[in-house]
């Protein structure tokens, strides 16, 4: 197992108490896979990676039973030693490339670091590398846009940037956190493709974060769905599309409107819970139209033929 | 069939850029000739990627800027930026709905602005008209007190279709709506939309990047590149046949909600050129896969294809 993480909680210390971002979120990867995690905004998928990687700040509570990569107890770990796997042996890359991205050092400085840092190569070899890189995602005529600053290039280009830094210490595991969000669609088919090429050609686990269903299902292997800091569902992709079983899935895939059928959505009522107004046992109770009375009261975990549902009523078989 | 509220024609508008101390500025051809009708009841659709000039276009449309030169009809009488009579006619909602309302005022003054600027309505009266908008979006009486950081996207994007809706307007241009908003919030915010259309035959410009929610609300399509209008039709011709390389590469690259579904994806090569340094003929042509000499050198005319318009040498 390459990525290990069980029972997961990230509590930030804010000015109403402690807010719960994540609430006890498993994650497993292998190498070589691709996974997803769907979730809106608000369900903690950055945050329990941003935990992973140490990038959190103080304020941030991360607690888990279980946090293993590879065989580093990222838990245990210190500092220096994190930052030794981070960059080299695990990557990110971030949504807003143009912010992402220095604004006062050249495109070359920039991936050459990665070089110095963990590898410290010396000059000759870091520009030849750093050429090599950004001839590997795509940039056309690298040795010139290595004295490019970020400002020069557009969204796609920052975003291939990006990614030749995060490969720059061939890692493998590499984080998309909502990679293309910021990017039009012909660049984000573009961005896409080039990382399954990669994912593929290089062996790499893929983690993708993302709020997009179509990304999802076009990319994806196994998907992790969370609402409200928790996972609800985990199923592999086409299953997951086929036959969803948390109601909120279920929901979810149902507002698409390539789905819909005649002028109505079916919508999901209301708003993901905040820190006040968190529901007692299941989050997703009040929204839900499956919802008894004991559903207030306690929620129980399904097991793997229900996508691990986190769910007391499951949605079974065929019907979404 | 219903005479169109909202007509332009040949609508250009161009942004003069420095280009640096003692050098001639630049023309950005931010809108290029777009021609297009509107009816009560209609949606038309625009679609592009960023820099294609739909946002400037919703700002022609809504008399935000005046056009550089082309002709706006509303009513079929010459729309005039800054008339009283033609800004209740117009109305728009923005993008991102933390940005489009004002922090430091209450939601009931949000919506009563527009009636106190146009109208010689009382306190009482705007009152009322302000309420019942706010149960037409779905926003409860108690939020009348309220500011804009106590609501979620959702909610203010709720608050910016209730201001819209305020002077009764009878065009709604609606520049990318939903797309700062979750996908659960989305298809509330979609269905409010619906019915107000039903309810009170608004015509909408809709102004969107993503193809899915526009192939579920639009009546018609318009497709721009770089300024220009490269294809326009019925949502469902442009949708299920697209003439233009540059829609059908659109349409492929668009992801699809269903992982069964296998297709041939058309790989756009490349990015969108400057705007202040566009290429000769069409200016599609370096990213087209079909593009030759005669695309390179002159530019294509919109002209009719059987049931929609297109600018382009290789598909009639």
């Amino acid at each position: 197992m390459l990525l290990n993480i069980q029972n997961l909680s990230v509590e930030f210390q804010t000015a109403g108490g402690m807010f719960r971002a994540v609430d006890g979120v498993d994650i497993q990867c292998e190498r070589g896979e691709i996974l997803s995690i769907v979730g809106e905004s608000g369900s903690g998928k950055s945050v329990s990676m941003l935990a992973m990687m140490g990038l959190l700040p103080w304020t941030a509570k991360i607690t888990a039973d279980h946090m293993f990569f590879q065989d580093h107890d990222l838990l245990s770990m210190n500092k220096s030693a994190h930052r030794k796997i981070i960059g080299r042996d695990m990557a990110m890359i971030f949504q807003e490339p143009m912010s992402s991205l220095n604004p006062c050092f050249t495109v070359g400085f920039q991936i050459a670091e990665v070089l110095r840092l963990h590898f410290g190569m010396g000059r000759k070899e870091r520009r030849k590398r750093s050429i090599e890189l950004l001839d590997q995602v795509g940039i056309p005529a690298p040795e010139t846009r290595l004295a490019a600053f970020p400002h020069q290039l557009s969204g796609g280009m920052s975003q291939r940037v990006m990614i030749a830094m995060a490969l720059a210490g061939d890692p493998k595991l590499l984080i998309a956190d909502e990679p293309t969000t910021a990017l039009d669609v012909t660049i984000q088919a573009q961005i896409l493709e080039l990382l399954t090429g990669l994912q593929r050609e290089k062996n790499m686990a893929l983690i993708l974060i993302t709020h997009d269903m179509g990304v999802v299902a076009e990319t994806a292997e196994r998907v992790q769905v969370q609402y409200a800091g928790q996972k609800v569902e985990e199923q592999h992709v086409m299953e997951l599309f086929n036959t969803p079983h948390h109601p909120y899935t279920a929901a979810l895939l149902a507002a698409l409107p390539e789905r819909a059928e005649g002028r109505h959505l079916p919508s999901i009522p209301g708003v993901v819970p905040g820190q006040f107004d968190r529901p007692p046992a299941c989050l997703f109770a009040p929204r839900c139209t499956r919802k008894k009375d004991d559903c207030d009261r306690a929620v129980v975990r399904q097991d793997a033929n229900l996508g691990h549902a986190l769910c007391n009523y499951p949605i079974r078989g065929g019907a979404t | 069939m219903s005479h169109p509220i909202l007509q332009g024609t040949d609508l250009v508008r161009y942004y003069e850029v420095s280009k640096g101390l003692m050098k001639k500025p630049g023309l950005v051809k931010a809108l290029d000739g777009a021609s297009f009708t509107l009816s009560a009841g209609k949606t038309l659709a625009v679609v592009g990627e960023s820099g294609c000039g739909k946002s400037t276009l919703a700002r022609v449309v809504s008399m935000i800027e005046e056009p550089t030169s082309g002709k706006l009809l509303i009513d079929g009488q010459a729309a005039i930026v800054g008339s009283v009579e033609n800004r209740k006619a117009v109305q728009i909602v923005f993008q991102d709905p933390y940005g489009s309302l004002n922090p430091r005022h209450k939601v009931g003054y949000i919506l009563e602005e527009p009636l106190l600027l146009n109208t010689d309505m009382d306190g009482i009266a705007r009152r009322k008209r302000a309420e019942e908008t706010m149960e037409r979006v779905g926003l409860r009486p108690e939020h009348y007190e309220r500011y804009p950081h106590m609501f979620s996207g959702g909610q203010r994007q709720r608050i910016a279709i209730a201001r819209a809706l305020m002077l009764n307007p009878r065009v709604l241009v609606l520049d990318e709506p939903v797309s700062a908003l979750d996908l659960s919030i989305q298809a509330q915010v979609l269905n409010i939309l619906a019915d107000l259309q039903t309810d009170l035959g608004l015509a909408y410009l809709f102004i969107s990047h993503d193809l899915s929610v526009v192939k579920h609300i639009a009546d018609d399509v318009m497709v721009m590149y770089l300024g220009k209008v490269v294809e326009a039709g019925a949502a469902k011709d442009v949708f299920g046949a697209p003439k233009h390389p540059y829609t059908e590469a659109l349409l492929s690259a668009t992801p699809i909600a269903n992982p069964g579904h296998k297709k041939q994806r058309i790989m756009l090569r490349g990015e969108l050129p400057s705007p202040l340094n566009p290429p000769e003929g069409c200016y599609f042509s370096p990213r087209c896969r079909f593009a030759d000499d005669t695309c390179r050198a002159t530019a294509p005319e919109l002209e009719t294809v059987g049931t929609v318009k297109v600018a382009c040498f290789h598909r009639r």
